[in-house]
């Protein structure tokens, strides 16, 4: 009976396609949106990621991400450093300033400064240039998303000067970096080049990076810091949800793209449901001669299901077919760099569509399931 | 029933419950009403009737007479208010509703007014439906049904859909579906009602030919009169109630 379900459902061309749509639509709209929005507030943590060696971030009590910061008296680096169980501890300098492009145009960046001697804070690959560059006078690194913004007419930016308040600074590479939540764009430099760059304010080490000895936890080392020097240590992944947190928090986006899955949810609810319940009432007297016949209840419940089941595979796999191939399509935009589908998306949009199916389904049934065999008589 | 006209062979009814121990069906005190609003309608009053196998049986009679609705509880389609009907033996109403639904796949094949074939699968599948409700493999279901749509000089249309047939060739894999499974009742609803004279007539002799049988009942609801000829027997019902039992129409219908 099964594959007569099937044949009834795909044999009605405009309702298949119309109920594969609705799922696909549904399922695209909810995993596309959840996808960007996952991958938007992680950005929150990029600057996390973008320094892989540091195993804890200490700041000040009031900081709370690494854009939201509120710099330290230098001293702060000596007595993070004679914490016992740190094994290491650098400098790290995060601050904004303006650049004046070559173009002349005027372009908010992103300083951050690493660790001279170690350059402990940089990405971990440079799609251009050298580490060691950072030697040289002037030398900044740019991450690959600000030479799309700030060379928009595809110039060399290697080897470019930029005014950078007031200083002179010289591009001689391109870290491979995960962008910013704001994609701002991001120069790396030293972090004694750094304080020339900014403006002279009497605290200016916004973190200190520092690792662990070997057999002691990230966790019971922070909070050593913490109680010995009064100051905020975090370790990478606490700081990193602390960053999203942060954007969870303090902006609409959590209730934007909700708002666009719960359309994406109801959007599925009403293609499905219309056309499933159409279909069924197209076929009603067919289900009802099929229960003259003799076909049980139960067994008429299996062939919708089955109806609904190839639905919604077909549907779903489209759905998700269509973000993978959305998410390539657009993997050269920075905005878009790096993003990923993480296996709960897929799993949640499986989840609502089981849900729209067993919904519109039921809706549906109710009526074959109403319908006296008798009728078929009528 | 009284004021019954009767003609033809009586029926041996000695049996208990006064069902002839041979009877197809065997309905006694069979009352149906309907509610509509505030108000019930009575549609069949206390038939009792008995149906014979190896005959072709005809309810005739005027709209809302209440035919449709006598035979589709003859048939286990729907309960009556009142009464009690045998199938071969079976009282079909004291099963349960699964037991009910089975017995209707075994025992009993339908022909619709308006066929009611399954317009996504073509002839062979839509004949074979019955067979594959009961479980059986697609292919075979469907090599057993072309056997049938043959006898019914329709095996050349086995691999078309309903819509690419007429309506005379629809009905004949309506009746080829009623019959494949070999059921020992065949329920009709007004098997001609769509179809032209000459289409109706070679669908009912085919019917004939092909579904009556010794140990086999079939029922026929129809208005029809250029099928009447046909009959074995006639049961006339009026405003619920037959008033004429017999093996021709009577005189003043």
């Amino acid at each position: 009976m099964l594959w007569i379900a099937i044949r009834m459902l795909t044999g009605d061309a405009q309702k298949f396609y119309g109920l594969l749509f609705g799922i696909a639509f549904s399922t695209l709209l909810i995993t596309q949106q959840l996808t960007i929005f996952v991958n938007l507030i992680e950005r929150g943590a990029s600057g996390v990621y973008n320094a892989p060696e540091a195993e804890i971030w200490v700041m000040d009590p009031v900081s709370r991400t690494t854009d939201v910061n509120y710099a330290m008296p230098s001293t702060a680096l000596d007595e993070v450093r004679s914490v016992p169980g740190v094994e290491w501890a650098v400098p790290h300098l995060r601050a904004a300033a303006s650049v004046r492009t070559s173009a002349g145009d005027l372009e908010g960046v992103a300083i951050i400064g690493v660790d001279d001697a170690t350059l402990i804070g940089l990405p971990e690959r440079l799609l251009e240039g050298d580490k060691s560059i950072l030697s040289r006078p002037d030398s900044v690194i740019i991450d690959d998303g600000g030479v799309v913004n700030l060379f928009e007419n595809g110039e060399e930016p290697i080897g470019q000067r930029l005014e950078l308040n007031d200083q002179r600074a010289v591009i001689r590479g391109i870290a491979d970096s995960i962008p910013s939540f704001t994609s701002q764009v991001t120069l790396y430099t030293k972090y004694s080049q750094a304080l020339n760059f900014v403006p002279g304010t009497r605290n200016r080490l916004t973190f200190v990076l520092a690792g662990v000895s070997e057999g002691l936890s990230a966790e019971d080392v922070a909070a050593r810091i913490e109680q010995q020097t009064g100051l905020k240590a975090e370790t990478r992944q606490e700081f990193a949800d602390a960053g999203v947190s942060f954007i969870v928090e303090n902006t609409g986006i959590p209730t934007n793209f909700g708002i666009t899955v719960v359309l994406g949810f109801v959007v599925g609810v009403a293609i499905v449901g219309l056309t499933f319940s159409l279909f069924i009432r197209d076929n009603i007297k067919q289900f009802g001669a099929l229960k003259a016949i003799g076909v049980t209840n139960a067994k008429i419940v299996s062939m919708v299901g089955a109806q609904a089941a190839l639905v919604g595979t077909v549907g779903y796999a489209l759905g998700v077919i269509g973000t993978v191939v959305f998410i390539y399509a657009f993997s050269g935009n920075p905005f878009f760099k790096g993003f990923y589908i993480p296996w709960q998306i897929p799993l949640i949009s499986l989840v609502s569509v089981i849900i729209i199916l067993a919904m519109t389904g039921f809706i549906a049934l109710r009526s074959v399931l109403n319908t006296e065999p008798a009728a078929v008589f009528r | 029933m009284s004021g019954m006209e009767t003609s033809g062979k009586p029926m041996d009814t000695s049996a208990i419950g006064g069902c002839a121990p041979d009877a197809a069906i065997c309905a006694r005190g069979i009352v149906r009403d309907f509610e509509s609003g505030q108000t019930t309608i009575r549609v069949l009053h206390g038939i009792d009737t008995d149906i014979k196998p190896g005959e072709m049986t005809y309810v005739v009679g005027e709209s809302g007479s209440g035919k449709t609705t006598l035979i589709s509880i003859m048939c286990g389609i729907l309960w009556p208010t009142e009464g009690e009907v045998k199938v071969f033996g079976t009282d079909i109403y004291s099963l349960s509703d699964t037991e009910l639904v089975n017995f209707r796949l075994n025992n009993i094949g339908f022909i619709f007014q308006q066929y009611n074939l399954i317009p996504s699968i073509d002839a062979a599948a839509n004949a074979a439906v019955p067979l594959i409700a009961q479980g059986m493999d697609i292919h075979e279901a469907r090599e057993k049904a072309k056997v049938l749509l043959e006898k019914l000089n329709i095996a050349d249309q086995a691999d078309k859909l309903p819509s690419q047939l007429s309506g005379g060739q629809q009905q004949r894999v309506a009746i080829a579906r009623a019959l494949v499974h070999e059921p020992r009742l065949v329920v009709c609803d007004e098997p001609t009602a769509a179809l032209d004279a000459n289409s109706g007539r070679r669908v009912m002799d085919l019917l004939r030919e092909v579904a009556v049988a010794e140990d086999r009942a079939c029922i026929i609801v129809t208005h029809d009169n250029r099928i009447f000829d046909l009959a074995d027997r006639i049961l006339v019902l009026e405003d619920g109630e037959v008033t004429h039992d017999g093996t021709e129409m009577p005189d003043d219908h």
